[in-house]
């Protein structure tokens, strides 16, 4: 089993997780990226300070979804040209992933995809397109190709090594309710499909949110 | 602790501070005092566009303005004038970005005093056409295409999660569900519907505690709701009541009515061509009794292609009140390539309303043109007589309420439509 907690290489201070299977972390207080190694960290690069963000979500924040807990260990920061979004990575009590993204206000929470099917190579994908992934008939809504503009926390994988990546948004027929959507991530050699839905936060009945001045 | 709210910047244009409230979910802001629009995710904030508006607005909103809106917080941030030009006309709104951390960004809207709270929905409904005309079917409600039409951004004014530029076009397609609005804004990278709901300008006011009294609006709005239509609808429905009562009431005045004949005259003759002062005569006097009540005078006079007429006078011998009325009895018949016809009655019948107990005698004048030279007549008075009259008055009566409001809703709906792409007489399109 691996340690709780270890000692940050950089600055020496004590780093706690709350995901005891993270690949990488960053340190909360000299913002060294951290990759595991065995027992030990090694520093593989420096963040440079977040934006000041709007963001109600912080590390730490907990809630529910689909009858599951979860807690917020980790955070990547987008950016493309027209806009940026904050992905949240979640652990859920259950031992699974899941990503919560906030993009101006508008959350959405998605799971990685049970039966993804055989999903399209990056230069074959055309917004319009349909595509089934978990038995849901999903339309390709829009592509962006965004920049990892920072982390925080405890991801499932290394980012120091990433530069911009293709992200294809898409959804269901409907609205409402019956909306759903999903997510195909082109960061890796094989695409990565996420199924979700979209969420008010009431809906996750969040705590430990970020509390804000004056709100 | 609890994380800061605000940025503090200074413009690089001007000198000037801002204030960047949406923090990193802003992607331009607007400098209040040089009005550039600058690059809110460049730490040296560039300048995207220099100040080029024609004409400065003033938000009825000021900036930085918190209000309660149906019982969450929001804080205006933004404030666009957008217009569209109709037929060498430009008609302008104004566009205020409301934000909550906790909750993303929200819109309202105002044109000409009317006011939209607009939130923007995530995926395009489903269109559907009907007779050359687009509708949307949403939430189980139809909604009907208002308008098409290419909207430009004229005045600018705080920050945006979007890249603003004065001068921006979008393609705009409004359908309208009072009090419910539709619309898609379509530029070349996206397409975004939102719903709006109408909202009276006093709410705002309240919410966002704006001073004075809001500006009245005018006209009619593509998705104002309409008060008068569901209003004449349960005043129908009301009418209805009103109707069965009355056939009730009615049904109840025949069966309770004592039709008493309280005088009668034998079958009598008089010679038309005589003078008239040796026709005029009195009946003997008869008694009218139980409490006021109609009275009612039956004149039969057995013409044949002629008229009579008798003048009465309903004379109360005790007090002296007299009623005097005159009724004519004409009855002309005949055939010709129709047929048989006949015109008129050989009877009359008269009601005094609300005639007191008492003793009387009616004078009587009669007076005919006939072609035979005697007129049989006969005349009978009954007390208590079971008359349509007053309830018909009254059920026309009840109805005008019911009708005005009626024309009012259908008023209100022409004038809605007047401002659409479906107006009626519009003289340039409706010929394809």
């Amino acid at each position: 089993m691996t340690a709780r907690t270890a000692a940050c290489p950089n600055c020496g201070a004590t780093i706690e997780f709350r995901w005891s299977s993270a690949v990488q972390t960053v340190c909360p207080y000299c913002k060294a990226v951290l990759v595991r190694r065995d027992v030990d960290l090694e520093k593989v690069g420096m963040v440079g300070d977040l934006p000041p963000t709007s963001s109600p979500i912080q590390l730490g924040t907990e809630g529910r979804w689909q009858d599951d807990g979860f807690v917020v260990v980790g955070r990547i920061v987008y950016r493309y040209d027209r806009g940026g979004w904050n992905e949240w990575y979640l652990r859920t009590m259950r031992g699974e992933s899941a990503w919560l993204s906030d993009a101006q206000g508008d959350l959405a929470i998605s799971a990685p995809a049970r039966q993804p099917g055989l999903l399209p190579a990056a230069t074959h994908l055309r917004v319009g397109q349909w595509y089934v992934i978990d038995d849901t008939r999903f339309r390709v809504a829009s592509l962006t190709r965004a920049r990892y503009a920072g982390v925080e926390g405890e991801l499932p994988f290394t980012t120091w090594d990433r530069d911009e990546s293709l992200f294809a948004d898409l959804d269901t027929e409907g609205s409402g309710d019956a909306l759903r959507f999903a997510t195909i991530d082109y960061s890796d050699d094989a695409p990565a499909a996420y199924v979700g839905e979209y969420v008010e936060l009431e809906q996750l009945a969040a705590r430990n949110l970020r509390r804000i001045e004056g709100w | 602790m609890s994380a800061p709210a605000v940025a503090s910047l200074t413009c690089p244009q001007c000198g000037a501070a801002i204030e960047l409230r949406t923090l990193d979910q802003a992607l331009s802001v607007v400098c209040g005092s040089c009005g550039s629009i600058l690059d809110a995710r460049d730490p040296n904030l560039h300048v995207l566009q220099e100040f080029k508006a024609r004409q400065k607005f003033e938000p009825q909103i000021p900036l930085g303005t918190r209000g309660t809106l149906k019982g969450e917080k929001w804080e205006a941030v933004g404030y666009q004038v957008r217009g569209i030009v109709v037929d060498g006309t430009t008609y302008c709104w104004d566009e205020y970005l409301l934000f909550n951390p906790y909750k993303g960004f929200r819109y309202l809207t105002q044109y000409d005093g009317h006011w939209n709270d607009v939130q923007v929905i995530k995926a395009a409904p489903d269109e559907h056409t009907s007779g050359g005309r687009p509708y949307i079917l949403l939430h189980g409600e139809t909604f009907k295409h208002f308008q098409t039409a290419t909207a430009e951004t004229y005045f600018v004014l705080g920050e945006f999660p979007w890249q603003v530029r004065v001068g921006d076009t979008a393609v705009t397609r409004d359908f309208v569900a009072p009090p419910r609005m539709l619309s898609e804004e379509r530029t070349p990278e996206e397409t975004t519907w939102s719903l709006g709901t109408y909202m009276p300008a006093a709410q705002i006011w309240s919410a966002f505690g704006l001073p004075g009294k809001p500006p009245h609006a005018r006209g009619v709005y593509a998705n104002q709701p309409d008060a008068y239509m569901p209003l004449a609808g349960s005043m129908a429905k009301r009418y209805l009541l009103f109707v069965a009562v009355i056939i009730a009431l009615i049904l109840l005045r025949l069966v309770t009515a004592s039709r008493e004949t309280v005088f009668a005259t034998n079958s009598a003759f008089f010679r038309p061509g005589a003078p008239a002062d040796s026709l005029a005569f009195v009946t003997p006097s008869f008694t009218v009794s139980g409490r006021t009540a109609n009275l009612e005078v039956t004149t039969e006079a057995q013409v044949d292609n002629g008229w009579a007429y008798f003048e009465y006078a309903l004379v109360n011998e005790a007090t002296g009140t007299t009623y005097e009325f005159g009724r004519e009895v004409s009855y002309y018949y005949g055939r010709d390539s129709d047929g048989n016809w006949s015109e008129g009655s050989r009877r009359d019948r008269a009601v005094l309303p609300s005639v007191p107990a008492g003793q009387y005698f009616l004078r009587v004048l009669p007076e005919a043109e006939v072609p035979t030279s005697f007129l049989e007549y006969r005349i009978v008075v009954r007390r208590d007589v079971p008359t349509l009259t007053p309830y018909l008055f009254c059920l026309a009566l009840l109805a005008l309420p019911p009708i005005l409001v009626a024309l009012r809703a259908w008023g209100m709906e022409s004038a809605r439509w007047k401002e659409s792409d479906y107006a009626p007489s519009s003289d340039d399109d409706d010929d394809e």
